[in-house]
């Protein structure tokens, strides 16, 4: 039984309206779980925050206890950027690349007080901050970090996955090759 | 080391036509001998340095350069020296003018000079002669002045890509900087 209201579309939710949409969060619960827990990282380890990165994906502090156990060396198979130290103007083209060849969904890290700031390297070389190059979603401060302070990042930005929309697919084209905008 | 090394060199190398070649040796800070070095003279120093049997200066573990801006001639590179037969080293400075920066390269002496007078070139932008791969060490080719100069601004960033918009905070410095001349 129809009346004027439902004639106008998209106002008042139906039934179901309300079905798909608790469907779509479940759904994107459920993926939020499961990718927040398979966090493949590339860790982009330019400077001294690395002895802090090994110290940290090793057995002691053991960031396999949050699903981000396997460093992946090539950012095609990777989700989670790690950027790890100093990033100074020569290296910027470089990361903005591995941040473009990542797919989605990706998330970055600044691990750091450089990678976050700059830190005290104020100087003529430096990135001050490489959310002037990509978007960061967690800033980990100090320098270096201490490993549970980067434990603490890792599981704020747990919190931030689960707390986004996942779907399976985006529902738009997949770019062609060679025909996508680049940005630089 | 009683400046044995130096007072050689000062001996061997005096020319009373157009002036001595090493001058003004004097005992360094940590006991390095020093000495000033004539520009022209100084692959003929080196060669010396390393071939005599007596010196047998091997290795040159570090060469640099000293801006004193203000003063005249600016420019000064610094080459420290290392005999690792003798266990001597010395160290010879030669005097550069800021508009005629160009020295001869001793990367024919030694091949280790290669990057260390690249890295001159790169942080001061003082010229060698002969140099087998004479390019920037450091910065990239887009780079344009030679940040250790005292008169290149601090914060004279050049990036590459174009950088995001980020609110100014105090923590940090800001973006590129314009070259302050």
């Amino acid at each position: 039984m129809s009346t004027e209201l439902d004639a106008i579309p998209g106002i008042i939710p139906t039934r179901r309206d309300d079905a798909i949409g608790a469907l779509e969060k479940m759904v994107s619960k459920g993926l939020g779980w499961a990718r927040k827990y398979s966090l493949f990282q590339y860790p982009f380890v330019t400077a001294c925050c690395g002895m802090e990165y090994m110290t940290l994906a090793a057995a002691r502090y053991d960031l396999d206890r949050f699903g981000a156990a396997l460093p992946r060396f090539s950012p095609r198979q990777a989700d989670l950027l790690m950027v790890v130290g100093t990033v100074n103007c020569k290296q910027a083209p470089i990361l903005r690349r591995v941040w473009e060849t990542i797919s989605e969904p990706k998330w970055v890290v600044a691990f750091g007080v450089c990678a976050s700031s700059g830190g005290f390297y104020d100087n003529y070389a430096t990135v001050q901050g490489i959310d002037r190059i990509i978007p960061v979603d967690v800033y980990v401060p100090g320098c270096p970090p201490r490993p549970e302070q980067v434990l603490d990042g890792i599981m704020m930005l747990q919190a931030k996955i689960q707390g986004q929309h996942h779907q399976f697919t985006e529902g738009k084209p997949l770019p062609v090759l060679g025909q996508a905008p680049r940005q630089r | 080391m009683s400046k044995v090394v130096i007072d050689a060199l000062v001996e061997r190398f005096k020319d009373p036509v157009q002036g001595d070649g090493v001058t003004g040796a004097y005992e360094g800070a940590g006991g390095d001998d020093c000495a000033f070095v004539k520009r022209e003279r100084l692959v003929e120093v080196c060669r010396f340095l390393r071939d005599d049997a007596e010196m047998q200066f091997n290795m040159a573990p570090y060469i640099t350069a000293v801006d004193y801006l203000g003063q005249e001639p600016r420019f000064e590179v610094v080459y420290n020296l290392l005999s690792t037969t003798r266990n001597w080293r010395i160290r010879l400075r030669v005097k550069v003018a800021e508009q005629d920066a160009v020295l001869p390269s001793v990367c024919g002496i030694w091949r280790g000079a290669n990057w260390f007078e690249r890295y001159c070139f790169d942080m001061y932008g003082i010229h060698f002669t002969d140099h087998p791969d004479h390019r920037r060490l450091y910065m990239y080719d887009e780079f344009v002045g030679h940040p250790l100069r005292k008169d290149y601004p601090l914060r004279g960033r050049q990036p590459l890509v174009t950088e995001l918009e980020v609110p100014a905070e105090p923590f940090r410095g800001p973006g590129p900087a314009e070259r302050g001349e």
